[in-house]
């Protein structure tokens, strides 16, 4: 049995520059012993230093694709390496370098958080670092809970002790299996900004939400997974643009009983009452010039004499285009 | 090797064992007595003596082997299944441990445990009955070979069990019978000629027995076999167990 690799020595990663892969998934399937195929042929690399969301609904595979990259589930085809490790071959390299935040509520019940959370730490074979587990604690305000039975704790604070045990070990990749889960608000906000911290700190973070609001919130590249298929993987800033449509509303200072025929191409609509005129057009058009953007309306408006006092646009959530995308998946 | 790990789950367990003293400890100390209590002070003095060793003395090594085998299974068996039951098991198979390091150190703390408490109810046996032990070493040598075998044992039970219910369905329905019927209260000589041969293939035979002679210098069967006959067992669950880790039986999907 080999010695647990320091962190120091990645095989694989010499650049150090953020665009390495941290985590490689080729070919990845898995059937379940009961026929389920959980996941078909997934291949992805996750970028050193990213916050990653993978969203899809229920049951399309996001827990299954994290069990087998954290070795909780075989997989029956393909393979991930964790830093240029294989996690079969060399899984004490690869998981030693993993964190992983279940979804579920599984903690312990009579330990304390303290004993729980220095267990984690010396499990995954680093040697005890009471200053480690202090300042993981603190950040996670758990400091003053740290004697207290974890059965004597909320749902919350259990996220919390969860989140802390991954932590313990400072890992390089965590895994946050629906983070936000039956968590309150405050905690949501202290979860991300924990997230974000890590990822200054260079830990990459691959979550998994159903919370869109959360994906589009903290991550950087979004992939979606719908019945055991990788649909589509993108910046999030990418994907926005790509799939976002942007609404333009224009209040009219005077109504107007119909629409001038100078302004046919832009697809306008005309509310009932004809003070209101809105605008839908695709942000990845922004840049076109072929007139149809928000400037050439404008223009057109002005030339045609129509005054408006007031305009707003608005931007399509990721939850639309999530909703959109996951509704044409075979 | 992942000496911390090993440590780590190991001192977990023994916290459990401090955290849950009374009934580690005290349960088995009083049940013991107990027997003690009824076979040897009360019906002890009316038996004969067993190949030269009073009655009560006689019973020691059996009544030690009886807790030895029912706490080995019961501790290494609740603790492999209590995570598997709450779900705290992700940790453990996410963890860079090997099979090995898993079981050495459940194992290691059952077996432990139980050791601890064969002393205990020697020492509490001293109490009722004058003992003089011959061979010491070969009872310390039993005592956490025994352990160690029928923790693997509990080990394996916990990882198989679907159920609170089957957790207790082999150490009540197998462990307990075959340990009565093993020659914890009788020297084999006493049955008649076809149950002495069906006796000799009840495993606890040879435990009970080999420990016996450690203690008094005779025995039903000659320690050589009894020795064997342990190792032959030892040997069967740790390739049950490498199977388990291997498959991922019952452990991963």
């Amino acid at each position: 049995m080999s010695a647990p690799a320091t962190r120091d020595s990645f095989k694989s990663d010499s650049s150090g520059s953020p665009s390495t892969s941290v985590i490689t998934v080729s070919g990845l399937g898995k059937t379940y012993a009961t026929g389920h195929v959980a996941l078909k042929d997934v291949s992805l690399d996750i970028r050193r230093g990213e916050i990653f969301a993978l969203l899809g609904p229920n049951g399309a595979g996001k827990t299954t694709l994290i069990s087998i990259i954290c070795g909780l589930v075989n997989a029956t085809a393909g393979k991930v390496e964790v830093a240029g490790y294989d996690i079969v071959a060399d899984y004490r390299a690869a998981r030693s370098r993993i964190g992983l935040v279940p979804q579920e509520l599984t903690t312990d019940s009579f330990e304390s958080v303290w004993a729980t959370v220095s267990f984690s730490r010396g499990l995954f074979g680093r040697k005890a670092n009471p200053a480690h587990i202090e300042k993981v604690l603190r950040s996670l305000s758990l400091w003053d809970k740290k004697d207290a039975r974890i059965m004597t704790l909320s749902g919350g604070m259990k996220r919390r002790v969860l989140i802390a045990k991954a932590l313990s070990h400072e890992p390089e990749v965590l895994f946050l299996d629906e983070p936000s889960a039956g968590v309150d608000v405050e905690l949501r906000r202290d979860m991300w900004r924990l997230v974000r911290e890590l990822r200054d700190e260079g830990v990459t973070i691959i979550l998994t939400t159903h919370y869109l609001e959360e994906a589009e919130e903290m991550a950087d590249r979004v992939g979606v997974i719908a019945k055991g298929e990788l649909i589509l993987v993108e910046e999030k800033a990418t994907l926005m643009r790509k799939l976002g449509k942007k609404q333009l509303t224009v209040e009219l200072t005077v109504p107007l009983s119909a629409l001038p025929q100078a302004l046919a191409d832009f697809g306008l609509a005309l509310s009932g009452d004809g003070t209101r005129l809105t605008y839908t057009y695709a942000t990845n058009r922004e840049g076109d010039d072929d007139g149809l953007s928000i400037a050439g309306l404008l223009a057109a408006l002005s030339s045609e004499g129509i005054a408006f006092k007031d305009l707003h646009t608005e931007q399509s959530s990721l939850e639309d285009i999530f909703v959109s995308l996951v509704r044409r998946a075979p | 090797m992942n000496l911390q790990a090993i440590r780590a789950i190991y001192g977990f367990e023994m916290n459990r064992t401090r955290r849950t003293l009374g009934q580690s400890v005290v349960s088995p100390v009083l049940s013991t007595s107990l027997y003690f209590v009824v076979f040897g002070s009360a019906i002890g003095p009316r038996m004969a003596e067993v190949g030269g060793v009073p009655y009560g003395a006689f019973i020691v090594p059996g009544l030690m082997m009886l807790t030895l085998l029912t706490q080995s299974i019961s501790n290494a068996a609740f603790a492999i299944y209590f995570p598997r039951f709450t779900g705290t098991i992700y940790e453990l198979l996410s963890a860079p441990v090997s099979p090995f390091e898993i079981v050495a150190g459940y194992v290691g703390a059952a077996a432990t445990k139980s050791t601890v408490l064969g002393i205990i109810i020697l020492a509490t046996a001293s109490l009722f009955v004058p003992l003089e032990i011959r061979h010491p070493f070969w009872v310390l040598g039993f005592l956490v070979l025994t352990a160690v075998t029928f923790s693997l044992f509990g080990f394996i039970i916990g990882i198989w069990a679907d159920g609170f219910e089957r957790l207790q369905l082999i150490p009540m329905l197998v462990i307990t019978p075959l340990t009565f019927l093993g020659g914890t209260f009788y020297s084999l000589d006493m049955l008649p000629p076809v149950w002495r041969t069906v006796t000799l293939f009840n495993p606890v035979v040879y435990l009970v027995s080999g420990f016996r002679w450690s203690f008094f210098g005779h025995s039903d069967v000659r320690v050589e076999v009894s020795f064997a006959m342990t190792l032959a067992f030892l040997a069967v669950c740790l390739f049950t167990v490498r199977w388990m880790f291997r498959t991922g039986y019952r452990l991963k999907s």
